[in-house]
Order: structure tokens, then sequence, then C-alpha cells
């Protein structure tokens, strides 16, 4: 199960817990576990987030595979100029 | 898309040499045609009435006697932007429509509140004289601390404080809080045996393109059209007009010009809907042109900021405590890139522990626009500034003192996800060599340095590239060059398929011609649009394989592609000669058709930048006038396929980022007016205020990228700020808290603190 961090704010939403652990292949299904883990987190994560999976930011590819072993954090929408 | 194979192995014919960019000479010898060279038969003339107010209820709108007037053609207000589902179920598109015109209220100084499309600019500029619009002037606020206040006066009645479980439920100013971090601060500061902290304060600065915003939009009559634009983005703004409009996104092909800088200030849309919706009520082309006073006043600046840092560390250099406090506001509408200050504002480093807090705030000014590395800059001065002073109470080389808590390959990063590779201990390795960092300073001179780092993205990316009859290429792209891009892009294809630079010719597609593709934003186009070249050059270097092996009757896996020919992949394929491009784009007819190759992709995997920028300056303590002697920048850009060109953006960056620290910043009135709309009040830097910037490319190879390329359009941007207030605070004894550090300014800091720092 890849364990999920939540950036800090984000995990005010979700009553303190800064991690999860979340068995998801991939970065739509990841999301939708965490949203039903947090239900609070729901219209966040609808809004947009940025996924990091060791160490690459995705902020598109929702098929994105998830490993086990990965490092998923969970950051906000980002843009660039 | 990964790292090919090790770079040392890897020798490149054409990328990473020095080629002429193929849009030099036009644009050199004027044949270029920029947003305001376009022209159509029947034109007429836009022009945009804005608020005097900086906050102003609309209580009506007459325009009847300009709609009298002869030679008026069109007038729209908010009311020709009506409520489509697609823009209510958008928040971003709800407050885009409400920035481009005003509705109910307008919301800073210059805010759009109708526009003329009348036969000649002369009467189009009558036509707004005459439109009498009755305003209940407002209590505004300008400033980000102000505006923070209990009894600030409120923009926008539905905003609530989001990322606050305890928020109250009543309409504020702050818009969003975010928060990152971790370990416990508290704790590091006990553990540090020094501990600094400041206040700070920088100014929005305007990106300063030279090219104001200027479009021709061509509607039909049923209802489908053409729009040429100066933008980073034609598919965005022909998403955005067409929505805006309540068009089918089909019927609206968008045609980008050559642009005249953009910097991220052309990621959104300010003149162009309305060019469309006076078109349409007109039945005619219309062109719109802003002023420079337009540009300033109704266009994004960048976020102004009030940022608290504190940090702590051991005497060995070691941080153990990182803190801060970061306030941007972004003008009328939610939005400022405070989440991305936050995230960036301690990235070159370790500390044992983190905490930052930032506060998004709407202001009675223009919404902010995207500027190179958005938020990131003005993090960067504050955490940098304290950085300095550390190491020098420490008494510790400030490079050194970087170096000790660098980011690396492999650590966390700041904002949380590990980095992988990474070249900042590079970039710090450079400078500390460079002959510039041992030459003797004389007096009220005074030597700074600063790191700085950018994400970098991706995104959407659609190339198409064809085969001409004579073997030369034709490829093309969906992102705006805003940098040099052609060349990079035509140098890639050249590059995979064997053949010399100047036979790829690539332009700038319109969006009618190719796939969606993003904005040219976040430094992305030489990573994504390039890796899409590179793809879509190898599917074609296969087809050509595929023609060769059909004409010589072997198997298309038995053929490869090699220095710019189709050859037997080995022995056993047999023995033919070598079947050139050339050849093989002759045939292409009787092999089965037109030889073209293409990619789509979402592209991730854009590698981090950093850079370290070292700056040496002299002041002049009776005017108060800061001159920068010698600047340096070191910056890791992967692989740097146009080195001149890599060199410009890092020189660029410098160069708006000096500004930003000496001079430029929006100056309201006390009726929150802009005061300084034009480049003689707003001042850039000229080429006689600066020396030669000097550059050195570090290349730590991308493992995102096939040829291992990062993105260096922004990183550049981040550390000037910095690096010229270290180089300031340490010829005249004093810190600057404040950008710019205009020659008031210092003076006033050079009175009331002038004496040698601590330890500096």
């Amino acid at each position: 199960m890849a364990r999920v961090k939540l950036w800090g704010s984000l995990s005010r939403m979700a009553d303190g817990q800064k991690e999860f652990e979340i068995d998801a292949p991939n970065i739509d299904r990841m999301l939708t576990a965490l949203g039903e883990a947090a239900p609070k987190l729901k219209p966040i994560l609808a809004k947009g987030v940025t996924v990091s999976i060791d160490g690459t930011l995705y902020r598109l590819d929702k098929f994105q595979a998830i490993q086990p072993d990965s490092e998923v954090y969970i950051l906000p929408k980002m843009a660039g100029g | 898309m990964p790292l090919d194979r090790d770079p040392a192995d890897r020798t490149y014919k054409v990328v990473g040499h020095r080629h002429n960019r193929p849009d030099g000479i036009d644009k050199v010898t004027g044949r270029a045609k920029f947003g305001a060279d376009l022209a159509a038969p029947g034109l007429l003339h836009g022009r945009i009435l804005r608020s005097p107010h900086a906050h102003a209820r609309i209580k009506s709108i007459d325009t009847s006697k300009a709609l009298a007037l002869e030679g008026v053609k069109a007038i729209v207000t908010a009311a020709d932007f009506p409520d489509h589902p697609q823009v209510l179920e958008d928040g971003e598109l709800t407050n885009i429509r409400y920035n481009v015109m005003a509705r109910e209220k307008a919301l800073y100084d210059g805010h759009a509140v109708a526009a003329v499309a009348a036969s000649n600019p002369r009467i189009a500029a009558k036509a707004l004289k005459l439109i009498e619009v009755d305003y209940e002037v407002l209590p505004h606020v300008v400033d980000v601390e102000l505006a923070m206040k209990d009894d600030a006066p409120i923009l926008h009645d539905h905003i609530r404080t989001e990322g606050m479980e305890d928020a109250p439920d009543c309409p504020t100013n702050v818009a969003e809080r975010i928060e990152l971090g971790y370990g416990d601060v508290e704790a590091g500061f006990a553990e540090a045996d020094v501990v600094i902290e400041r206040q700070f304060r920088t100014g929005a600065a305007h990106q300063g393109y030279i090219e104001p915003h200027a479009c021709l939009a061509n509607i039909s009559g049923d209802g489908s059209g053409d729009l040429w634009c100066c933008t980073q983005g034609q598919f965005m703004v022909r998403d955005v007009c067409a929505q805006l409009n309540g068009m089918d996104v089909s019927k609206l092909r968008v045609t980008p010009s050559e642009i005249g800088g953009g910097f991220g200030g052309k990621t959104t849309v300010f003149i162009e809907p309305v060019a469309v919706a006076l078109s349409r009520k007109a039945g005619k082309p219309v062109k719109i042109v802003m002023n420079r006073g337009e540009v300033f006043r109704a266009t994004g600046p960048t976020a102004s900021s009030a940022i608290w840092v504190k940090m702590g560390c051991k005497r060995d250099g070691t941080i153990t405590a990182a803190q801060a406090e970061l306030k941007y506001q972004g003008g009328a509408f939610p939005g400022s890139p405070v989440s991305m200050g936050a995230m960036t504002a301690f990235a070159c480093y370790q500390p044992k522990t983190l905490k930052a807090i930032g506060w998004d705030v709407v202001t009675n000014r223009p919404k902010q626009a995207a500027y190179r590395a958005p938020g990131a800059p003005m993090a960067a001065f504050a955490v940098e500034s304290i950085v300095e002073e550390l190491a020098h109470t420490i008494g510790m080389d400030p490079v050194d003192f970087r170096l000790k808590n660098a980011a690396t390959s492999g650590s966390k990063s700041a904002y949380g996800p590990t980095y992988s590779d990474i070249g900042l201990v590079e970039t710090l390795e450079a400078v500390k060599a460079h002959p510039n960092y041992a030459i003797k300073l004389g007096p009220n001179q005074g030597r700074g340095v600063a790191s700085g780092f950018w994400f970098n993205f991706g995104g959407q990316t659609a190339v198409t590239l064809n085969l001409n009859i004579d073997g030369t290429v034709a490829l093309s792209v969906g992102t705006p060059d805003i940098g040099g891009s052609r060349a990079s892009m035509c140098a890639m294809a050249a590059e995979e398929l064997g053949i010399p630079y100047h036979h790829v010719q690539t332009i700038i597609a319109d969006t009618g011609s190719l796939g969606f593709n993003d904005v040219t934003d976040g430094s992305r186009v030489t990573f994504a649009s390039g890796l899409a070249t590179i793809e879509a050059a190898r599917n074609a270097a296969k087809v050509l394989c595929e023609r060769a092996a059909k004409i010589w009757g072997i198997p298309a896996d038995a053929v490869t592609w090699e220095n710019g020919c189709a050859v037997p992949a080995g022995p056993n394929a047999g023995e033919f000669p070598p079947m050139t491009i050339k050849e093989l784009a002759k045939k292409a007819g009787e092999t089965g058709g037109p030889i073209a190759g293409h990619f789509e992709v979402s592209a991730d995997g854009a590698g981090p930048s950093f850079a370290t920028h070292l700056v040496d300056a002299e002041v002049d303590r009776e005017t108060g006038r800061i001159t920068i002697l010698r600047y340096l920048i070191v910056q890791d850009a992967g692989k740097a396929v146009s080195p001149a060109y890599v060199e410009g953006q890092m020189q660029g960056g410098a160069v708006q980022g000096i500004g930003w620290a000496l001079n430029e910043e929006y100056i309201y009135n006390d009726k929150g007016v802009m005061e300084n709309p034009g480049f003689l009040d707003y001042r850039v830097p000229v080429a006689s205020d600066l020396p030669m910037i000097d550059t050195q490319i570090v290349e730590v190879p991308n493992p995102g990228h096939p040829y291992g390329v990062r993105g260096v359009g922004e990183t550049s941007i981040v550390p000037p700020l910095g690096a010229v207030a270290n180089a300031v605070a340490a010829a005249v004894g004093a810190r600057p808290e404040e950008l710019p550090m205009s020659p008031p300014r210092l003076l006033k800091l050079m009175k009331e603190q002038a004496q040698p720092l601590a330890a500096e």
C-alpha cells in the first residue's frame, strides 16, 4: 500500500491526519479512495491538486501508475509563468 | 519519457550547438508580424472604457449617446457576457469574465466597464466619453495587510477563507490560508545557536513585456470566426473566448502572432473576449490594441507581498528551524501565487524543522497574472536575506553555508517529495570557483549571493512533423515561441532525423491545425514540446524505415535509421546501400503516401532547476543610486539544447529581477489610483543600467527527458531580488527589508541604520 502524504492545510481538512495508506493502482483511484477516507477533502480534490509520485510532479495524468512502495504527496494545484 | 542513456556516452551533432534562430531575420528587419500589425478589410477599431475608481458600484451604464454617434458600430458591456452554464460551473472562468468586463462593481482603477467598436480610433475614443456610467464610489484597499483587517472594505461578499475549518462565516478579503511543514519548529529554534527574524515587503512588479496586448477578431454572420492575437497560448484563448461568448469551441480559430514578450503575463485573456463580442455584434472585424497605460492598469502584474521569516542555525552552520508567514495580494480576485511562494521559500535547503503559512488576499488592484516563477522571487528574497545574515553572523562563507544546507539529489524537498537528480550543489561550487568571487571590492561596494529554485512543468502537448518532397521537414508546434524555442525544436528534430538544422522549419500552428496545447508557461516548452518533437521525429523515422523496407523487400524491423538514412539493421537483412531521407521523401507517393510523425502527450517529469547568482553592487551614499558592477548566473539546464538561448533566458530573468529589486513597483495614491502607469515612471532596467550579465550553464541531466532537458525560463528570476539585496546590505551595513530599493528608500535606510551589521 502506498503512503499518501498531505500538505499541511489539507491535513487540517482530514481531521489532522497527515498520512494515509492507500491501495490504488493509479492517481485517479488513489484520489477517489482518499476522498472516501476523508470526505471533507473531496471539494479540494475536485478543484484540482498536484500529485507527486516518487518525486515527479503530475498535474494532469490521472492514470499514472502508483507502486505499492511509492512515495506519494498531495500538493496544491500549481501553475507557472 | 525517461533519459535515453548515460549522457556521457552520447555525442550530439545538432543539439547543444549554437545556431541562428529561425525567426531572427524577420524580427530584426521588421518583417515579423506582431499583434498590432494585423489588419483586415472593413476593420473597426475597438476601445475600452475603464473605471477611474478603485472600488465602485456600477449603478447604471447609459450607452445611448455613444451608440448614436456616427461611425459607432457596436458597444458591449457585461450584459453581453451572460450566464452560460460552462462559465458558472468554473470559478476561475467566472472570475476571468468579471475581470474582462466589470459587472455589479468596478474592482480596481482601470477595470473595463464597456467597449466600443467604431470606424476609426478617434470616433471610438469620442464614443467612450459619451458613455455615461453612474458610479457609487466605495471605500477601497490596496495594501495586503490592511486588506486582511476585520474592518477592511470588502471586495466580494461570497469569499470565505478556505483552508481554515474555524474560519468565520462572514465576508472577508482573505481567500485562502495554506500551511506546510514538518517537525517541531520551536524545538528547532531551541536547538539553534543563532536565530534571526525579519519582516520583508515587496512591491507589485509588472512583467513589462515590450509588446502591449493586441488582437483582431473577425466573427462571421454564421457565428464562426477567427481571432489573431499575441498570446502565450492560442488554445487557452480559443477555449476561454468561446465559453465566455457562448460559442462552440469549434467555431473559433485562434492564430497566435509573434509575441513581444510574455513572461507569464499573456497566459490569460483581457481584450480578446471583448473583441470577439464586438465583432459578433458589429458583423465586422474588430481590432483592439492596448496602450501602455492600459497594460499597467488593467493587466496582471504579480502579487505584492509582506513576508515574515525566522531561521535558526547552529555554529557549524546547520539550519535547525525555518519558519515563514507569507501574505500575498493577487489583486481583485483570489489566486495569488502564495502557495508557490510557501513551497519554494526553503526549497534550496534542508532545514531540520519547517513551518510555512501563506495567505491569499484580494485587494482593489488588477487581477494578478503569472510572472516567471510565480510567487517564488519574493519568498526567495526574504529567505536568502536571512540565510546570508545567518552565514555572516556565525562567521561562515555564505556559499559554504548554503553548501552545508543545500538540497541534494535524493534529499527531501522542503515542500515534501524527494528530489531526484538536481544540480544546486553544482551551481554553488561553480560560483565559489568563479573569478568574480575573488575580486577585491572597493569602498561602498558589496557582494551578495542567493540561490533559487523552480519546479518546472510539462503539460498537454501535441506536435506534428511532415516530410517535404525534398527531404526537408515542416514541424508544427502549438506553444508560442517566447524565448527562442523554435530553434530548439528545429535542433531536436534535426538531431533525431540526422539532417542539418536548417532543413527543419518550425511554425507555431493555429488552433485548427493541431491538437490542444497548454499555454507556454512553467518553463515547459523546451521540455514538453521538445519531448513531443523527439517522439514525433522518431515516429517519422519509423515510417521512413518501413518505406525503405518495402522498397528493399525486407521486413520493416530489419531496417534502422542512422545519420539521416535508412540502413539494413544487420548483415542478415541483406546488402542495400543506405537510402537517404531525400530519396525516401521523393518516393513517398509511390510507397504509401505522405510521410509524417506526430505525438500527443500530457508531459510530466519536468525536473526542477536551481540557480545561484553572485552580484557586486556599489552604492552612492549621496543619491541612493545603486550600480550593479558585476553579475554572474550559474544555472542547471539539464541539457542546454540551444546554449545561446538558455543564456538569454538566464540573463533576461536576472535583469527583470534586478528591476524588481531596484526600481519597479506599482504606486497608488490615496484614492487607489495607480500613479505610475508608464515606462517613464515605472522604471525597468535598460541596457545602460547594467553590466554584461555573465552566465555559466551547469548540466545535471533531468531523468524525465530523453536528452535530460530541464526548463530554464523561470528559475533565473528567483535569486536576483535576494542577491542584490545581499550585495546592498554588505555595501551599506544595513539590511534592506523592502523592495524595490529605490533611492529614497535606500537613503532612508542608510540614515536610520547606517552602521555595520553585526558581522557583515
